[in-house]
């Protein structure tokens, strides 16, 4: 298994004739990801690296089995975007960053009511390594193996994944739920997929300052048969100001990294305090 | 991005929430000139974007336009919470029976606009909540169906207020709502609304705009730079993606180094981000030394490395780099060939600039 994304699945590219979207698109077919086709309204017609563009999502489906989108399109245009695919597909993937918060809350409603599943805005996305990229990362530091990771940042995630196929673990999926301050999916929900996919033994949980989701992670990990270790980044952040995401920041007191550890902690996760100490708490876990 | 308690008031009035008469002034003379057309007691706030300002002596009161002009000299001669005060709204003194609290912002784990009433006026809400959360009254928004007649009613019921003072609250709340959804807020907050003798005023105004909705909204906005905080330290960092910046930092401070700041050049940075991040960190009086950490994927380290190399002239402190990832060779060899060492591991990295910034401290 794998959560989310295996070799079944099947995507349309939103936005793919942008600069972004192309050139994604290139890697993920390079990858081996099944993209069936593209997505532009007004450039119906034309081709993406061998890969069918169509003015809408319906119109793609007409030709194309798809169940999945990824979606570059700009911020501006994006809650259309998202809301179409929302309709359509079960799985949405927004990698935009900048949408509003006022679009992201009506694409998170959107989303429950139609039951469809949305990770971000403003992710790396998604990689079940050698089965499936539906995402920005670089596909060099995975590989296949039993770990799952859930970030929501996409750099920091990728450093942490170094680590762990450095170390000889490999990841089952990693999944980027993004660094806004309301995203389609969270961490509680991506714990859940781990803890009853057969392919993942262990979870690695990359925080971060703002909000409380990992406050919320930290009471479903007491729930949980499988070991969590977790990372939290923002020790050194002073308050008030925001730290590149629009979710990063510590906002009358709360969100601290310190008050995120300590739950965490109490949770029975393992946290390391450096990113590189990761697959060592991994080893000690799954021993 | 914050607006001005006197911003926030503008936004309201031309909502129709109503909002004590009264003007801004930048000097006393302009204050006692606005206290002379209220023609009544008067109360001058200071114009920061900081809380508990009445606390910290931000909110004053005059009888006379004389007294506001000596008062208005004296706030705007302060600073508080580390702000220059540099205007002072000067509104009419309302005789004041209740103060109410009345706030809408966005609740991150529901994804949706929470809205917060409370007869607990005037303080801050958040401690309200700790100490006696029974008395805040709360309601999600459906943000497709958005805020009804109804909806208000239903929350101002609970404040024990007579019909008319009920009406006219319903009826603000209405219109906060409508500010917290056209404007793009991530807060709208009146706190306190007050029930005076002159009628039902929104004594305060906070209002937060979502940076991101900036494009479709109507303020003057300064060109965002590369997202940058500045803090105290001696080692300066510029790293590929936000939350590997935070890490950086916390790792320069776990193994017993200071940073400077966070800088994040964001995904697929070429060689001019580089070096508007090179000059904008080397600008710092404090830096001693400049840790370049890169993780690349989209962001190619060839092209930081000729970014490192446009820019470092007229860059005095060393430069510790680290790559691993896209074109981590062809980065690490530019630099070589430019006397520049690069490390590939991200902790001996981190060691090594906090080495140096010793060294320089000597």
């Amino acid at each position: 298994m794998s959560i989310l994304i295996d070799e079944n699945t099947r995507a349309i590219v939103q936005g793919i004739t942008g600069s972004q979207g192309s050139f994604h698109t290139k890697l993920m077919l390079e990858y081996g990801t099944r993209i069936v086709a593209g997505v532009t309204p007004g450039k119906g017609g034309s081709e993406v690296h061998g890969i069918p563009v169509y003015n809408s999502v319906r119109e793609a489906l007409r030709e194309h089995d798809a169940n999945a989108s990824i979606i570059f399109v700009p911020a501006p245009f994006a809650l259309d975007a998202a809301l179409e695919a929302i309709e359509n597909l079960e799985l949405v993937v927004i990698i935009t960053e900048g949408i509003p918060v006022h679009d992201s809350m009506k694409i998170k409603a959107f989303a429950e009511r139609q039951d469809c599943r949305v990770i971000g805005p403003n992710t790396a996305g998604i990689i079940s390594p050698d089965k499936s990229k539906l995402g920005i990362m670089p596909a060099q530091v995975f590989a296949p193996g039993r770990v799952g990771v859930v970030s929501r940042s996409g750099t920091l995630a990728y450093e942490i994944a170094l680590a762990i196929t450095e170390a000889g673990f490999g990841e089952s999926t990693l999944v980027g739920i993004g660094g806004d301050p309301v995203v389609g999916t969270s961490f509680v929900e991506v714990l859940e997929m781990f803890e009853s996919d057969d392919e993942t033994s262990a979870v690695v949980l990359i925080g971060e300052i703002g909000g409380d989701a990992e406050e919320r992670a930290a009471e479903f990990i007491t729930t949980m048969s499988k070991p969590v270790v977790g990372y939290v980044a923002g020790l050194t952040a002073p308050p008030g100001k925001r730290m590149g995401h629009a979710g990063a920041i510590i906002s009358r007191g709360k969100g601290t990294a310190e008050g995120k550890i300590r739950a965490l902690e109490k949770s029975g996760a393992r946290v390391a305090r450096l990113p590189q100490e990761i697959p060592e708490l991994l080893r000690q876990v799954l021993k | 991005m914050n607006l001005y308690e006197y911003q926030g008031k503008e936004i309201f009035a031309r909502y129709g929430i109503p909002v004590p008469r009264g003007e801004v002034a930048s000097s006393p003379e302009e204050a006692r000139r606005i206290a002379e057309k209220l023609g009544t007691s008067v109360v001058l706030k200071a114009q920061v974007l900081a809380g508990g300002r009445g606390k910290a002596g931000g909110v004053k009161f005059a009888s006379s336009p004389g007294e506001a002009e000596s008062v208005a000299k004296e706030l705007l001669s302060m600073k508080l919470k580390g702000f220059k005060v540099e205007k002072v709204l000067v509104e009419q003194k309302l005789s004041i029976r209740r103060e109410i609290y009345a706030g809408i912002t966005v609740d991150r784990a529901e994804g949706k606009p929470i809205f917060m009433v409370s007869g607990e006026g005037g303080v801050d809400i958040e401690e309200v909540a700790e100490r006696s959360p029974e008395k805040i009254f709360t309601r999600y928004i459906d943000p497709f169906v958005g805020f009804y007649p109804y909806m208000a009613r239903e929350l101002a019921s609970g404040l024990g207020l007579d019909s008319e003072s009920f009406k006219k609250v319903s009826d603000v709340l209405l219109k906060l709502y409508r500010v917290f959804s056209e404007k793009d807020a991530q807060l709208a907050e009146i706190n306190p609304l007050v029930i005076a003798d002159e009628g039902v005023f929104a004594a305060d105004a906070k209002i937060v705009i979502d940076e991101d909705a900036l494009f479709r909204q109507d303020f003057e906005v300064k060109t965002r730079g590369l997202p940058y905080v500045e803090l105290d330290g001696s080692i300066g960092c510029i790293v590929n993606g936000a939350g590997l910046a935070m890490s950086t930092m916390d790792t320069l401070k776990h193994l017993g180094g200071e940073p400077a700041n966070f800088l994040d050049i964001g995904g697929g940075a070429g060689s001019d981000v580089m070096r508007e991040a090179l000059l904008k960190v080397a600008a710092h009086p404090k830096v001693r030394v400049i840790f370049i950490n890169i993780l690349g994927g989209i962001t190619r380290c060839d092209e930081i490395a000729r970014g490192i190399l446009a820019a470092r002239q007229g860059i005095s402190p060393p430069l510790v780099v680290r790559f691993r990832g896209t074109n981590e060779e062809e980065g690490i060899a530019l630099l070589r060939d430019a006397g520049i060492e690069v490390e590939r591991d991200m902790i001996a990295a981190a060691k090594l600039a906090i080495e140096k910034s010793k060294e320089a401290a000597r």
